[in-house]
């Protein structure tokens, strides 16, 4: 198994920009991997660092200290972002483009070649059930669709890796399972996907490996079945047990 | 590992990302109704002036082109300072700067893509106010001196190319684009009213005073001289010599270099955060 994501030594800190404040460890000392073909959990509370840690994979943040890459690529490095897709946990795309201008304009930036440029944004319009509202403008786009664009722009590259960051937050039962379903198909065809979300039992059931991170530190990293196995109890009441959690 | 993406081997900063980000603001702009609406305030003000008419006065038609003119300049500069001064803040308050720069966009090609999206955008607003003022000016004067047209609608363009690039490092630095837009509509009619005199001014002041103030007239770009070129068409002085021409091109292009540039270097610093 070849290693997608490697995180090494990794710690973030945020300067405060009032005087008097100390700043704050965002990310301390975390070390990871994900190998290819695994869907893995990024999993803690709010705070925890998890968004941070997605923020310097996707560059948007530099390491304090420590080093990140993907695909054996440093992340701060924009290449290293052509082989994955990123859908953000809340969606908001160019009001004033319709979905198949956002996706041909996100094509453009792949550099896919125009003809594959059609039938990408074909396959993934309908693969999120946009294929007949894809002329319309997004701003008049319910909040589950404009999820599905996002989920349709993350997969326009055929991404190696895809990045979710609590892709189902805010959807309808009926939402979810259509994106845990599109998570398992591209499990099925052998891509990676890291992905952080509260929904443990969606966790439990797509995940194969998971990590918990509590207060900027990595708690615990491991296969959900032998998790389960060790705590002999479910995703959520270990998630519970290692955050320290006394009800 | 082999990738599922075969068409891209390597990659280097190009101008097709920058390409692809200014076409997004076009659309946005045409997509907008502020570029219509003065564009109609232009057509309306400018035909009750010519409606206006008094003893058959040649003198007249210089007044109606100075005020089309002026209105002309005023709408350009509401266009390039509102387009562009909403740009980076409103991609970071929708966060749709998130999905575009997880892809890979460098922040570089980011800001020049901003830059040139605003520019090219306020050229095709310029194209669509200067017909209509020449197919006004020439309906009274009978004659269409497209050189001194085109000349003076290049350096106009130059001019809102350094306004929009001033714009842009303002809306990196200020938050709000409101703030931004004050403050750049501020300086830019400031040394448009008062930037070629500061050396005169300098000239009374002595000491440490009087050199600030002609530092400050030596850095600031003078967008002055790009506005007096209205001067030249309202009153058919002929054409500007080329040489100046070409001059007055290549200082429009080295501040928009410099701003640009400085914009770039704040840009690529700022942590952003989710």
């Amino acid at each position: 198994m070849n290693t997608v994501v490697e995180i090494h030594d990794l710690r973030v800190e945020y300067r405060s920009r009032e005087l008097g404040q100390r700043s704050k460890l965002a990310v301390d000392g975390l070390n990871l991997q994900v190998q290819s073909g695994e869907v893995f959990g990024f999993l803690g509370p709010n705070g925890a660092g998890k968004t941070t840690t997605m923020n310097v994979l996707l560059g948007f943040v530099s390491a304090s200290a420590g080093s990140a890459s993907i695909f054996g690529v440093d992340v701060r490095e924009p290449i290293a972002r052509q082989r994955i897709g990123y859908l953000p946990e809340l969606t908001y795309y160019y009001k004033f483009l319709n979905a198949e201008e956002l996706l041909r304009f996100y094509a453009r930036i792949f550099r896919i070649p125009r003809a594959e440029r059609d039938r990408r944004i074909d396959a993934v319009l309908k693969l999120v059930d946009l294929d007949a509202v894809r002329k319309r403008l997004i701003k008049t786009y319910s909040k589950g669709m404009q999820q599905r664009v996002g989920l349709a722009q993350a997969l326009i590259n055929n991404p190696d890796l895809l990045i979710l960051d609590e892709p189902t937050s805010g959807l309808d039962p009926l939402g979810r399972m259509k994106v845990r379903g599109i998570i398992q198909r591209l499990k099925e065809e052998g891509k990676t996907v890291f992905f952080s979300s509260h929904e443990l039992g969606e966790v439990e059931t797509v995940c194969d490996r998971v990590a918990i991170l509590h207060e900027g530190k990595l708690r615990v990293e491991g296969r959900v079945s032998d998790l389960l196995q060790q705590y002999q109890c479910n995703l959520e009441h270990v998630f519970l047990n290692i955050v320290g959690y006394k009800p | 590992m082999s990738s599922s993406i075969s068409w891209v081997t390597s990659r280097n900063p190009d101008a097709g990302n920058v390409f692809a980000i200014a076409g997004v603001v076009i659309k946005e702009m045409y997509r907008r109704k502020d570029f219509y609406v003065l564009l109609t305030l232009i057509v309306v003000i400018t035909l009750m002036l010519a409606s206006v008419g008094i003893f058959n006065d040649d003198r007249i038609v210089r007044y109606i082109k100075d005020g089309c003119l002026l209105l002309i300049w005023l709408s350009s500069l509401v266009i390039a300072i509102t387009t562009a001064a909403r740009q980076i803040p409103a991609e970071r308050e929708s966060r749709t700067i998130f999905p575009l720069l997880a892809k890979p966009v460098g922040r570089g090609e980011f800001v020049v893509g901003k830059f040139l999206g605003c520019w090219l955008a306020c050229g095709m607003a310029l194209v669509a106010f200067y017909f209509f003022f020449g197919m006004v000016a020439a309906s009274r004067e009978h004659t269409l001196p497209f050189l001194a047209y085109f000349q003076a609608i290049w350096l106009h363009w130059m001019c809102l190319g350094i306004v929009v690039a001033l714009v842009l490092l303002g809306s990196v630095v200020f938050t709000a684009p409101s703030s931004n837009a004050t403050i750049c509509f501020i300086v830019v009619l400031g040394i448009m009213f008062a930037g070629g005199h500061l050396n005169e001014i300098a000239l009374e002041m002595r000491g440490f005073r009087g050199a600030v103030v002609y530092a400050i007239y030596y850095a600031i770009p003078h967008l002055e001289w790009y506005e007096n070129v209205r001067e030249l068409i309202i009153h058919n002085w002929g054409l500007i010599d080329w040489l100046y021409w070409g001059g007055a091109t290549i200082y429009a292009a080295l501040y928009m270099g410099l701003l640009l540039g400085c914009a770039w270097l704040v840009f690529q610093r700022r942590k952003l955060t989710l």
